[in-house]
């Protein structure tokens, strides 16, 4: 394979496991919002990310997050051997980077600032995308014509067995991903404890869960509108990957 | 004012106004100029394409100027101003009591002038308290809890300086608190816009109104579960009202939310002024209808009384204002806008007819 091909695959690979980092508040992938910039082969096994965020105040614990997850997803890749990744036009971009880079703890790259981890954050977050997806899948799941009496007796193969139509199987792969969330158990369906949920209460279960939904749409129209308007399209620096050119190697 | 088609008039307090110096020369560090940049990107974003402004309009603007957008192009009668400092990004402050305090003086009966502490000032802020209450006769102050100050990147309404600053309020007959909570920023864990103190502190104060401007969005389901269990506190509509016009959508749920879990005597209108206009907002919420789904689904009403709850009632409830006085004493200021193709056609035929 010559080296050309084999780097454009690899920053495809690259990008692929960047597409499994999430916003934590918004839930959806880092390339999908846009946030990076550019993904560079810098030497044999080494590969640099560039990220920016909606604003230079992006709350510096997310941007954090995110950071992280960047570099421990690339670096699942059997290739790689060192991954920079380098928030850009952020009040902490300093800090973080070097947080990163040196495989630091939230804690220990801001010091007293962070006053906890980011374990209890992480798993905050996990719990609204957990119910923000299963409501999304059971509001389609309902309109498709199952009944809330067998949704919420379902068991997670038969879920997963279930033949739907692409839109279901998108929102049903999602869901998927972050039903252990809440714990084991054979129900495909259960509240975030892991419980199961009685068929008359599933209509209240979904309205419950409709205010997380409603944030975080909300959160990430603002989201993308910020950027936009910071990073106007077509001036440049909001070409969605630039692929930067190195020697090959 | 605003008059509906049946000719009823509509008195307008704007609860959240600024008179702001964003500009270069008044930029301390990186800090002032990012600062102004993210309202910049707010209002970018959110505005209708004609009302945009360039960077030079938005950075600062004249008190003719802004007595002209809110209560001649505008609809409001009345605004609220409300200071944020941030002395630590400029250096005369962003938007400070006495800078508000000139429209006060310049336009009378227009303006109510919010005063603001710091809690991190500890027992001089006090004292200045005091003084900023007697001069300017404040009945509200606005904090802003994510306030940099020195290596201090915010507080609590909680922490034991914020509680007697607080009773302080009480004592001086300040009952108004409004609290930014506002899209995330600092500090680090989680961060001072979380609305969980309000729940503390509208406890502990009974006697004072807690109102949380925009809503303490993004989180609304957080702050929803708070103002429900609280009877003195309310939601501030800055920057919940702007995405009537672009996210429609969005802007429907997260009203009908609100009216569902506050009702509509615990919102407060404001435009934020200078991110936004009076004029097209107060448009867009007067025509706007919930959509009918939404309006089955949480039981929320904005019918017309509960607009004008929204849009003037509620404030000259928590600010005493007499509005039947205040019509007698302000003349409607309200004209409409020169139409811009009228003035200059671009071409014969648009005009013509």
């Amino acid at each position: 394979m010559d080296t050309g091909r084999l780097r454009q695959e690899r920053i495809a690979q690259v990008r692929a496991c960047l597409a499994t980092v999430v916003d934590p508040e918004l839930d959806e992938p880092v390339t999908e919002l846009d946030f990076i910039t550019d993904i560079t082969l810098t030497a044999p096994g080494q590969v640099r990310i560039g990220f920016r965020l909606p604003t230079y105040w992006c709350a510096a614990n997310f941007a954090f997050l995110m950071a992280d997850d960047m570099r421990l997803a690339v670096s699942s890749l059997a290739w790689v051997e060192g991954v920079r990744v380098l928030l850009q036009d952020h009040m902490y971009a300093d800090t973080i980077n070097a947080g990163v880079a040196r495989g630091e703890g939230f804690e220990a790259a801001f010091g007293e600032a962070a006053e906890g981890g980011l374990q209890a954050l992480r798993r905050t977050f996990e719990r609204k995308a957990f119910q923000r997806r299963q409501a999304a899948l059971l509001a389609w799941l309902l309109e498709a014509g199952h009944t809330a009496q067998a949704l919420v007796a379902m068991r997670r193969e038969a879920l997963a067995g279930l033949p739907l139509a692409e839109a279901g199987e998108r929102l049903r792969a999602r869901y998927l991903q972050r039903r252990d969330v809440a714990g084991g158990g054979a129900l495909a369906f259960v509240d975030t404890e892991g419980g199961a949920i009685a068929a008359a209460a599933l209509a209240r279960h979904l309205t419950d869960t409709q205010r997380v939904d409603i944030n975080a749409e909300f959160n990430g129209a603002l989201c993308r509108g910020l950027l936009a308007a910071r990073y106007p399209p077509g001036a440049g620096a909001a070409v969605p990957i630039r692929i930067v050119r190195q020697p090959a190697h | 004012m605003y008059t509906t088609a049946s000719g009823e008039e509509i008195f307008v307090i704007d609860g959240h106004v600024h008179k702001w110096d964003g500009s270069k020369a008044n930029q301390r560090n990186i800090h002032g100029e990012q600062f102004i940049n993210c309202f910049y990107g707010y209002h970018t974003f959110l505005s209708p394409a004609e009302k945009l402004l360039t960077r030079e309009q938005f950075d600062t603007y004249s008190a003719e100027q802004m007595h002209r957008d809110l209560f001649v192009h505008g609809y409001d009668d009345m605004a609220i101003c409300q200071p944020t400092y941030l002395t630590d990004f400029y250096v005369q402050g962003f938007n400070t009591t006495e800078q508000n305090a000139v429209l006060k003086t310049q336009y009378p009966g227009r303006f109510i002038v919010n005063g603001a502490f710091d809690p991190r000032d500890e027992a001089a802020g006090l004292d200045q308290l005091d003084e900023l209450a007697a001069k300017h006769q404040l009945q509200g102050v606005k904090l802003y809890t994510a306030e940099w100050k020195g290596a201090s990147r915010g507080y609590k309404l909680t922490d034991p300086w914020a509680e007697k600053y607080l009773e302080r309020c009480e004592a001086l007959g300040i009952r108004n608190i409004h609290v930014h909570k506002g899209p995330t920023i600092l500090p680090l864990d989680r961060d001072a816009f979380d609305v969980a103190d309000i729940d503390a502190a509208a406890t502990n104060f009974q006697g004072l109104n807690f109102i949380v401007e925009h809503c303490g969005l993004p989180r609304l389901d957080d702050f929803c579960w708070i103002a429900t269990q609280e009877t003195n506190v309310y939601g501030g509509l800055a920057v919940v009202l702007p995405f009537i016009r672009k996210k429609p959508q969005y802007f429907g749920h997260v009203i009908s939310q609100l009216l569902m879990w506050l009702g509509p005597d615990k919102l407060l209108y404001g435009s934020d002024y200078g991110i936004w206009t009076p004029d097209w907002l107060i448009e867009d919420f007067m025509a706007y209808e919930l959509p009918e789904a939404l309006a089955k689904e949480t039981g929320a009403v904005l019918d017309l009384e509960a607009k004008k709850k929204i849009l003037g009632l509620n404030a000259a409830r928590l600010y005493g204002v007499d509005i039947e006085a205040q019509k007698l004493r302000l003349p409607n200021a309200h004209q409409a806008r020169p139409v811009e193709s009228a003035l200059a056609p671009a071409d014969g035929a648009a005009v013509a007819a």
